[in-house]
Formats: structure tokens, C-alpha cells, sequence
């Protein structure tokens, strides 16, 4: 063991050492001075943020085979940073207000975002069994944060069953491939199945168990009972950074498991992933046309989102693979954006109690609040996929690799479901700016910052979609 | 590699057998002469004192928590301990970050209070 392994996983030492660091200091900081602890997490972020942005992709692993630190990982690290950056910025004036000032929030926050992290870098089954467990139990914690609130207390009870649930997929399909080839490290199942010494029966079956332990991660349909209670329970901050963070975290595992490991099962694995990728555009926007509650239709939301990815996971095996992974990352990033900027309007319209969620709390909102409108608006029309929004691009890059790859019905499956769509994101902007109410929304600097920011971004990005697509193209993966 | 299963499975059945068949048979033999003091609950050979099922206060469960990081931090100190020195410079490093981790978690409970008895 050399300083070059702890090298290779910088940003996420960076992430967890600040989650202690800010546990300790937390218990020291008097009541009301809790912003000292979200800012140290923010400083920690950046920092863990810096250090991915600066590292060197190598084409080498660490810890013996456990890790690795290729271009993948590395984009992950940054954008699960910055994600994590702006969850920070959505949280702490949202629990000031709700007098739930606690820096418990930000430590479980950061371990968190150390699991999601060391999911991009996994280069051995364990690590990523590891790095789903790292991520996921600081959010069945954080998802009963409101211990008084009896849907925080239910959202985290049911994410804690399915999620162990899933985890028992995930592990049950290590113990299969496992038995199939006789290693758990990438190197070690990628060489037994060259050399032909590999049980494929087994390797198959471990692999469809592992898709569905990562699909219900990224709460593909059918595995998505969980998430529009769990999203509705949970704290509206949490959501949103659930909701653009654990998806990718999701994918993250699942593309490199695809594309990476299980190569030779491309032609048993596809019809399985393609059937996930139609049941969840096909459910996913159906159900949210008659979503009434803002963070129900955003889950559902969030739910059609996957299955438009899964599209690209289809195309991971095809000759279009590095096309797939970079309109994938290019998706990511959009929908993050765009995403964490509806909840960012979602959090400042939120009221004591869990009011004001309805979309009849959002009557007249857009013309009391004109810049949350149009930000709204601007992120509605990306999920959507109008022209001019980093949604479209990300849609565009997607179908495109879709048919490269031969997969003209799941082609038409998504634009179809994105029209559908338009129906229940327009509702939402319709509710803002066509009607009356009382709608109030709280005016606080980072939340507006963050509201701005991302629709600037959306519109902005959207002009040199090229740079951003050839940046994602760069972030490839190791391969054994 | 299926042979290798098949014995595992053998394994199995007979690990499951042996016991209940152990049981049966006791079952089946042990003479039959219940009273009383016979039935009551055996408690270290103390007499029993109230139900079986009374509340225990739940400040039981936070010092078992807190008691789990001296437990976890001896196991793996001790193996640490016996080759240390054939470990060298790194192992300490390394075990002295580990004890600075679980002093972070000690500190925590203390400063919130889970080391008070109310």
C-alpha cells in the first residue's frame, strides 16, 4: 500500500474525513450556530470537488484491485460533489425554518456522498456492495430526519425495508457470480470469462440479480413502489439531492457492471434492460399525469427520467458503447440541474407542517414570485425536452445513440413519453402563472441562488451542448 | 465445480438432520414428570421475580452502542498488537487513525449526553 492509492481516492478521503470532522465539531457548536457545521461541509465539498477536477485520470487500480480512478470516476466525483454542494445550500435555510437545526443533517449528508463517490471508483464487488451500503443507510437516517412527522417516520421505515431488500439482490448476485467465475474483482471476471473457464449459467444469473438490486436504486419500474412515498416523506432537501444523486450513483454501478463486466451476457441482458427502459417511461409518465402533489408528480418524474436513461444502458453493448456513456453523463448533468433547481422552488414554497405542496398551493406563485416562475418554467420545459434547455440536448444525445444502436422502438417509446409529459410538467407552470391563490414562497438568498442559477444554467449550457457532450466523452472507463 | 455443490448440499441435509433427529429421539425416550418448580422459568437458579416481558429502559441500548467501540476498536487492536512488530511505521499510522475515528464516535456520545444515567 503506497500514498499513490490514497491518491487514487482523494475526493472521497476529502468527503468523509470532513463528515467526522463535522460530526465532532457539531457538538460543540451552541444552538443557532449551526450554519458553522453546513459550512464546513461545504468547504469540504469544494474541496472534494477540487481534488476531483485536478486528479489525473490513470489507467492503473489501488488498494489491490479494489479501486480504480479512471475519467468515469472522476466525472462522477465531481458532479456528486457539486451535487451534494447545492443539497447543502438547499437544506439550511429549509431547517432553520422548520426549527430542525441539527449538523447530524450534513455528516450523514457527506458519508452519503462518500458512498456515492466510491460507487464510481468500485473495481471489485465487494467495494461496490461497500459503496451501495455507504450511500444508502445515511439516507434511510436522514429520510425519517422529521422524527415527529409521521410520513418522515413511514418514508424511512419503507426505504429501509426495500432498500435492505435490495441489498439482498445485490449480495445474492455477488455470491452468484462469484460461483460462476470464481472472483470477485472485475480483472478476475472479465479474465475467467475470456479464458472460458467461467460458468456463464451462473454469471447470468448473478447479473440479473445484480441489475435489480441497482435497478431499484435508480427505481426503474417495476422496482419503484418505494419512491413516490419515500420522496414525499422524506425532507423536501433530502429529495432533491436524492433524487439527482442516488439515480446516478445507480447508473454509475450499473454502467460499469454492463459495460465492463458482464460484455458476454450483452445479448441476454438487453431484452431484460429494454423492458425496464419501456415499462419505465410508459409507467413513470402515466402515473404522474394524475399526480395532484408536487413532490409526487416530481417522483414520478424522476421515475420516467430512469427509464429514459436505461434506453442508454441498453445501447452500453452495442459498437455506440462510448456514445451511450457519454449521452448517459451528458443526461446526468442535465437532469441534476435541472432538478435540483425545481426542488430548490419546491423547498421555498414549502410551509410549516408539510403544507403548501399541493399544486393548488402553487396558484399564482409564478406572478408574486416572477423570477421562481420563470426558473420553474425554464426547468419544466428541460424535463420536458424543449429546444434551448440542457433537457433537449440530453434527449437529443440519447435517442440518437438509441437508433445508432438499432433501437428504434425504444426510440419512439421515449419521444412519445416525452410528449405525454408535456401535459403534467405545463400543469405545473400553469397552476403558477394562469391562476389565482395565495401562494407564498419563502424569499431566502441561497435558495433563490440556487433557483437562478440553475435555470441560467439550464438555458446557458444548452448553447455549447458540443463542449459539454466532448467532456463527458473523455470520462471513459477502465476496461481490463 | 457441481460435484464441489453437491457437497455443500450433503452438508446441508446432514447438518440439519443430526440435530433434529437428536431432538426426536430425546423427545421420544426422556421420561415425563412435570411440576411445578420444574416449569417455572430457570434464571441462573434465582427465583423468578414478576413477567418475562417488563420495559427496560432504553438507555440500555445507547451504552450497548457506545460499549460497541471499545468492543469493535479491541478486535482489531489486539491482532495489531501481537505483530506490531513486524508491521512497522504504516500499521501504527494507521492504527493510531483508526483510534482517533472511534475517539471522534466516543467524543460525540459523551458531548450529547449518552453517558449520563437519568
Amino acid at each position: 500500500m503506497s500514498i499513490n492509492d490514497f491518491l487514487a481516492i482523494l475526493p472521497v478521503l476529502v468527503v468523509l474525513v470532513t463528515g467526522v470532522l463535522v460530526m465532532v465539531a457539531d457538538v460543540f457548536l451552541p444552538e443557532g450556530r449551526k450554519g458553522i457545521a453546513a459550512l464546513l461541509s461545504g468547504l469540504g465539498l469544494a474541496a472534494g470537488l477540487g481534488a476531483a477536477l485536478a486528479a489525473v485520470p490513470s489507467t492503473g487500480t489501488a488498494f489491490a484491485g479494489m479501486v480504480v480512478a479512471d475519467g468515469f470516476s472522476l466525472f462522477l466525483d465531481a458532479l456528486f460533489a457539486a451535487v451534494g454542494l447545492v443539497g447543502i445550500g438547499l437544506a439550511y435555510d429549509y431547517f432553520k425554518r422548520m426549527r430542525l437545526q441539527r449538523g447530524e443533517y450534513y455528516t450523514l449528508l457527506l458519508f452519503s456522498i462518500g458512498g456515492m463517490m466510491l460507487m464510481g471508483h468500485a473495481n471489485d464487488l465487494v467495494m461496490f456492495f461497500l459503496a451501495l451500503e455507504l450511500l444508502s443507510i445515511p439516507l434511510y437516517i436522514l429520510s425519517g430526519f422529521f422524527r415527529a412527522r409521521l410520513a418522515s417516520q413511514e418514508a424511512a421505515l419503507k426505504y429501509f425495508l426495500l432498500g435492505a431488500f435490495s441489498s439482498g439482490f445485490v449480495l445474492y448476485g455477488i455470491a452468484m457470480v462469484f460461483g460462476g467465475t470464481a472472483s470477485i474483482n472485475l480483472e478476475g471476471i472479465v479474465a475467467a470469462v475470456r479464458d472460458g473457464s467461467a460458468n456463464l449459467t451462473f454469471l447470468l444469473v448473478g447479473a440479473a440479480l445484480l441489475v435489480v438490486g441497482f435497478a431499484f436504486k435508480v427505481s426503474a419500474v417495476p422496482f419503484h413502489a418505494w419512491t413516490p412515498d419515500v420522496y414525499e416523506g422524506a425532507p423536501s432537501p433530502l429529495t432533491g439531492f436524492m433524487s439527482s444523486a442516488t439515480k446516478a450513483a445507480g447508473f454509475a454501478a450499473l454502467i460499469r457492471l454492463l459495460l465492463v463486466v458482464f460484455p458476454a451476457l450483452g445479448e441476454n441482458l438487453a431484452p431484460v434492460v429494454s423492458g425496464l427502459a419501456a415499462l419505465t417511461m410508459i409507467a413513470g409518465n402515466l402515473i404522474a399525469l394524475v399526480q395532484t402533489n408536487i413532490k409526487r408528480l416530481l417522483a414520478y418524474s424522476s421515475i420516467a427520467h430512469a427509464g429514459y436513461l436505461l434506453i442508454g444502458l441498453v445501447a452500453v453493448n452495442s459498437s455506440a458503447a462510448g456514445d451511450a456513456v457519454a449521452a448517459m453523463l451528458f443526461y446526468l448533468v442535465g437532469y441534476a440541474i435541472a432538478n435540483l433547481g425545481a426542488w430548490s422552488v419546491v423547498v421555498a414554497a414549502e410551509q410549516a407542517e408539510g403544507r403548501g405542496l399541493e399544486l393548488e398551493d402553487y396558484s399564482g406563485l409564478g406572478r408574486k414570485y416572477p423570477w421562481l416562475g420563470v426558473a420553474m418554467l425554464v426547468f419544466m420545459l428541460s424535463f420536458i425536452g424543449v429546444p434551448l434547455t440542457l433537457g433537449f440536448w440530453g434527449k437529443l444525445y440519447l435517442f440518437r445513440v438509441a437508433l445508432e444502436s438499432g433501437l428504434f422502438g425504444l426510440a419512439v417509446i421515449g419521444i412519445a413519453a416525452s410528449l405525454v409529459s408535456a401535459y403534467y410538467y405545463l400543469r405545473v407552470v400553469v397552476y403558477m402563472f394562469f391562476r389565482d391563490g395565495e401562494g407564498v414562497a419563502r424569499r431566502d438568498v441561497w435558495l433563490n441562488l440556487i433557483a437562478i442559477g440553475s435555470a441560467a444554467a439550464v438555458v446557458l449550457m444548452a448553447l455549447v451542448p458540443g463542449d459539454l457532450l466532448q467532456v463527458a466523452a473523455q470520462a471513459v472507463l477502465r476496461v481490463p | 465445480m457441481l460435484e464441489q455443490w453437491m457437497y455443500i448440499g450433503i452438508f446441508m441435509v446432514v447438518a440439519m438432520m443430526l440435530p433434529s433427529i437428536a431432538i426426536i429421539i430425546a423427545g421420544l425416550l426422556s421420561p415425563r414428570r412435570p411440576n411445578p418448580i420444574k416449569n417455572s422459568t430457570y434464571e441462573c437458579g434465582i427465583e423468578t421475580v414478576g413477567p418475562g416481558w417488563p420495559q427496560f429502559r432504553v438507555q440500555y441500548y445507547i451504552f450497548g452502542l457506545v460499549f460497541l467501540i471499545f468492543d469493535v476498536e479491541t478486535v482489531f487492536l489486539f491482532p495489531w498488537a501481537v505483530a506490531y512488530n513486524r508491521l512497522g511505521l504504516f500499521a501504527a499510522v494507521e492504527a493510531a487513525l483508526f483510534i482517533a475515528i472511534l475517539a471522534g464516535g466516543l467524543i460525540y456520545a459523551w458531548k450529547k449526553g449518552a453517558l449520563r444515567w437519568l
